[in-house]
């Protein structure tokens, strides 16, 4: 990224994020207990995932696939890995240590393309496991002050890929974009449901500044608790903001975790504790390497889908719209229809309009592309004015059905052929003064009164003539 | 009170098998043994009298019935009180563990089970496995049955205690730097430490997960042969465990020696060592030659530094596998205002000094600015120590050496002086950096009347040439003792 975006005048806004997406396996990282959200608390533990003395890890293969399947499709090195252990203290942590990926993670070196066709590096996305869930009662909701705590480890062991990203981000709408183009990519992998809401995507940001022009990164904070893609765009902000108005009164900013406080729209100081740890790291002496084959990286990469910025491409291609104008139909999962439609030899760009503006946006198509190339078809060929097309469609879609059979049992393909003409004639006929004014009116004119003309058909026709047609004919008549 | 005395574990299970004697009559004669000499040698955390019982009528019920039990059928069983046993206390001989019943048997458990074998009690350990007396137990200290005043060894001082005292004719123990095998030298029975991965973990409360490794106690050779087969063998719940099955042991212990190359340690066979020790290892080698062996001396270079490099690495990964002991799940909690202070409350009082010494030399050793040379350098130590093997393979079948320095030593003796207390483990350190097998054979007595044991070295998954050895020697013991 060579061209510099301000975020404010003189500052630049620097950012990386670091995304925690829960797999969707059947069973957690290294037992045999599902994974699944919303059961009673501590019904799927075993000796396990509750770290009972003389326990041990055994690890999920489907994650590893998930992880490697993530990482190419990020365009990342997969390379043989290793887990480590990451040492602290915490009560939702049944082992007090969570295992992990540290010096030598599954995926690194990769990168991300956002819909406008710019690239955020990836760092690395590497395997980890998840912790329980601890609600504190009394007190302000945290640990501090509360009077007992309750924790559930359902969640304790859930297979977790963490996405670290470069810190090539540089305003709040891009990493929205990036956030929000990575969960289409894991929903289009099918590797994780992806809910922030939920909490089974996670996005952590480290925010810094710095003035235009200087080449090195200034102290970054770690903005963590964030629930949503717009929250993203918002704690980012709020954190920049605050960063250079620190700036601006000659303080600093410290290096800290922080979190984001949704209510208030800020962020706020984490405990200092989070600050000092001391993790720890060393090689999981529990587990052995995971050692991928040239293989299993070439079975993985010829099974990926098509990925969300190859299907934008596609589509640009095939209509000769710009990326980002294709952006909403392949989010809706409309791409392929268009492709099919459009293959049987319908006009892509109408193809593509039709489909955008006139199909349920979310729901899966379930109309043959053929049908609906012949509806096109019969549009641009004239045989159908717009507004017959959408009453077509639209039977269509209630009934199924072909659209030549519905149109020719709507009375539609007669009014398309020679039936205009006649109406058009009709109407002329019927105001000659106006009539006489048309043929020498100058252009301006003229398309004041083919209004008059125009609205006389549709009266006529009940609103079935296209507009089109009908000033088509007014001018071969005018013309004679 | 000599090992020996008392029917072997191999023709228990075979009267039993064969219905000529019941395993109840079995039970109740180590049982009885147990009423008799236990409150003053204090093997046991826990003696399983009624369940043992039940479990010797269920086998007989099964023999009754027509059914094979298994071929350890009726064989009391005594089990490292750090084996997890299901709706049994399992405590590590510490309070951290206080009133924790595992739900789940470890696999070795299960396997025995199996086997028709029967679990007769929990023997004491040197708190967490941390130890080379059995006197950093918070259930106080484990006694030599071949002279009270004097340590087991450990950290499985209560299983070999109990093998030598008859409460069992085999029992199970873990070993990281020594824990099995110095103990077998200092009670004098027979004490394997497998190649790691033979045996799976699988419910063994880790010390050093990668070092830990659980292996049999016996009075024979054939004995620790037969419980080796049946605990051994590929367990998919251990990530670590050797894909293949047990190693074919029985069937090879005639096979003798003729023609293997031993070499001798010749690093830890000089100072360090106590003469009277050095005498019966040199005895040894000298019987294995007039068996056919090629005796020479073998050097291990980094065996030196093994010592140190297990004292950064196993604290290391204690301090890691300990965390979890933090009053929040399970055993024992001091409760406190916050939950930092509820963790260090509890960790205080349910940890001993040496898990404590152990925990902070761990820490230490992984701390940021400390790892690389620290635990990093061990790590270094660690491959040297597998090439310097792996070098003395290629001219050597077997390796030999002196299991124990001395023989065993009065109570309290060491246990004001942890690095004296360490250097107990400084020939079987090197196996366990390895994943080696090493086995100790009791090989006569020291000058002072008590055993003293040889120890048998082996490449990876080498159990077989092992046992060979080791079957000539205690053939040659029972010539001497006829
Ligand atoms: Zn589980």
């Amino acid at each position: 990224m060579t061209e510099v975006i301000e975020f404010q005048p003189g500052w630049e806004l620097i950012v990386g994020l670091e995304v925690h997406c829960e797999l969707a396996t059947k069973t957690k990282m290294f037992c045999g207990c599902r994974n699944e959200f919303g059961h009673e608390p501590n019904t799927n533990v075993c000796p396990t995932c509750l770290g009972l003395p003389g326990s041990l890890p055994v690890v999920n293969g489907s994650a590893v696939e998930y992880a490697m399947r993530l990482g190419r499709a990020l365009q990342c090195t997969v390379s043989p890995s290793v887990f480590a252990r990451k040492n602290y203290f915490y009560p939702d942590m049944p082992k007090d240590y969570q295992v992990t990926q540290y010096d030598k993670p599954t995926n690194t070196a990769g990168k991300l393309e956002l819909p406008d066709g710019s690239f955020v590096g990836i760092t690395r996305a590497h395997l980890e496991e998840d912790t329980g869930k601890t609600s504190h009662q009394g007190g302000d909701g945290r640990i501090h002050g509360a009077e007992s705590s309750l924790v559930d480890y359902n969640r304790a062991g859930v297979p977790l890929v963490e996405i670290v990203s470069e810190p090539d981000i540089r305003t709040a709408d891009q990493a929205k974009a990036y956030v929000d183009e990575l969960r289409k990519i894991v929903l289009a992998l099918g590797v994780s449901d992806a809910k922030m809401e939920e909490g089974s995507m996670r996005v952590d940001a480290n925010v810094s500044v710095r003035p235009v022009g200087e080449p090195e990164f200034r102290t970054r904070c770690e903005i963590k608790n964030i629930n949503s893609i717009r929250s993203v765009g918002r704690a980012i902000e709020y954190e920049a903001k605050r960063h250079i108005a620190l700036y601006d009164v000659g303080e600093k900013p410290t290096q800290e975790t922080r979190h984001w406080d949704e209510e208030h729209g800020r962020t706020r100081a984490g405990r200092s504790k989070e600050n000092s740890d001391d993790y720890r790291y060393f090689d999981e002496p529990d587990l052995v390497p995971l050692v991928p084959t040239a293989d299993d990286i070439a079975r993985i990469d010829a099974a990926l889908p098509m990925l969300p910025a190859s299907r934008r491409r596609r589509l640009a291609e095939i209509t000769g719209a710009a990326a980002a104008d294709v952006t909403l139909v392949v989010d809706r999962g409309h791409d392929d229809f268009v492709v099919s439609v459009v293959g049987v030899g319908a006009d892509a760009k109408k193809t593509l309009t039709r489909v955008e503006n006139d199909l349920p946006p979310d729901q899966p198509i379930t109309l043959a592309p053929q049908s609906f190339a012949q509806l096109v078809i019969m549009e641009t060929a004239g045989e159908l004015t717009a507004t017959q097309a959408k009453q077509v469609l639209a039977e269509m879609l209630e009934n199924g059905g072909d659209p030549k059979a519905i149109a020719a049992a709507k009375g539609f393909e007669a009014m398309a052929s020679g039936a205009l003409e006649a109406v058009v004639d009709g109407i002329i006929a019927a105001n000659p003064a106006d009539w006489a004014e048309f043929v020498v009116a100058d252009d301006k004119a003229r398309k004041k009164l083919s209004g008059f003309f125009t609205g006389q058909v549709m009266k006529a026709t009940q609103g079935q003539a296209d507009g089109r047609a009908v000033a088509e004919v007014l001018a071969r008549r005018a013309a004679r | 009170m000599t090992a020996g005395v008392a029917p072997t574990a191999v023709s228990i299970a075979a009267e039993v098998r064969g219905g000529t004697r019941s395993a109840r009559s079995v039970v109740e004669e180590h049982l009885a043994r147990i009423a008799e000499r236990e409150p003053a040698i204090h093997a046991f955390n826990l003696v399983l009298r009624d369940e043992a019982l039940a479990a010797a009528d269920a086998v007989d019920a099964a023999v009754a019935a027509g059914d094979d039990p298994g071929p350890l059928a009726g064989v009391p069983v005594a089990l490292k009180d750090n084996l997890c046993t299901r709706g049994i206390p399992t405590t590590c001989s510490s309070r951290i563990l206080e009133g924790w019943r595992p739900p789940y048997d470890a696999t070795v458990v299960e396997r025995l089970r199996r086997s028709g074998a029967i679990t007769i009690g929990k023997t004491n350990l040197d708190e967490f496995a941390m130890g080379s007396s059995t006197e950093n137990s918070a259930f106080g200290p484990t006694r030599n049955p071949h002279d009270l005043t004097k340590v087991p060894g450990g950290s499985s001082g209560g299983s070999a205690a109990a093998v030598a005292a008859n409460f069992a004719p085999l029992a199970l123990g873990s070993d990281t730097g020594g824990s099995i095998r110095q103990p077998a030298s200092l009670c004098g029975v027979v004490g394997v430490k497998p190649t790691y991965g033979v045996v799976s973990r699988y419910g063994l409360v880790a010390f050093a997960s990668s070092l830990d490794q659980i292996g049999p106690f016996a009075t024979t050779v054939h004995d620790a042969a037969l419980l080796l087969e049946i605990i051994g063998g590929h367990d998919p719940l251990d990530s670590t465990s050797i894909p293949s099955p047990a190693p074919s042991l029985v069937d090879v212990l005639d096979r003798g020696v003729d023609g293997l190359r031993i070499g001798i340690i010749g690093e830890l066979a000089g100072e360090g060592i106590a003469p009277d020790v050095l005498a019966r290892l040199h005895e040894a080698a000298n019987v294995l030659e007039k068996a056919g062996a090629i005796i020479d001396t073998a050097t291990i270079p980094a065996a030196m530094y093994g010592l140190s490099a297990y004292y950064l690495i196993a604290p290391a990964e204690a301090s890691s596998n300990l965390a979890r002991y933090d009053g929040v799940r399970y055993g024992l909690r001091v409760d406190a205002p916050t939950t930092a202070e509820m963790n260090e409350l509890s960790r205080t009082a349910g940890f001993g000094a040496e898990v404590k010494r152990r925990i902070m030399l761990g820490t230490y050793a992984l701390s940021a600015g400390y790892y690389d040379s620290y635990y990093g350098k061990a790590q270094k130590v660690r491959t040297l120590i597998i090439n310097d093997f792996a070098k003395a393979y290629e001219q050597f079948d077997l390796l030999l050496s002196p299991t124990s320095p001395t023989t065993a030593f009065a109570l309290g003796a060491k246990t004001s002086d942890p690095l004296t207390m360490y250097l107990n483990d400084i020939c079987t350190i090197p196996s366990n950096l390895a994943g080696q097998p090493a086995m100790s054979v009791p090989f006569g007595v020291g000058d002072d009347g008590m055993p003293v044991g040889v120890q048998l070295l082996a490449p990876l998954q080498g159990e077989p040439t092992m046992f060979r050895a080791a079957a000539v020697l205690e053939a040659a013991m029972k010539e001497t003792s006829r």
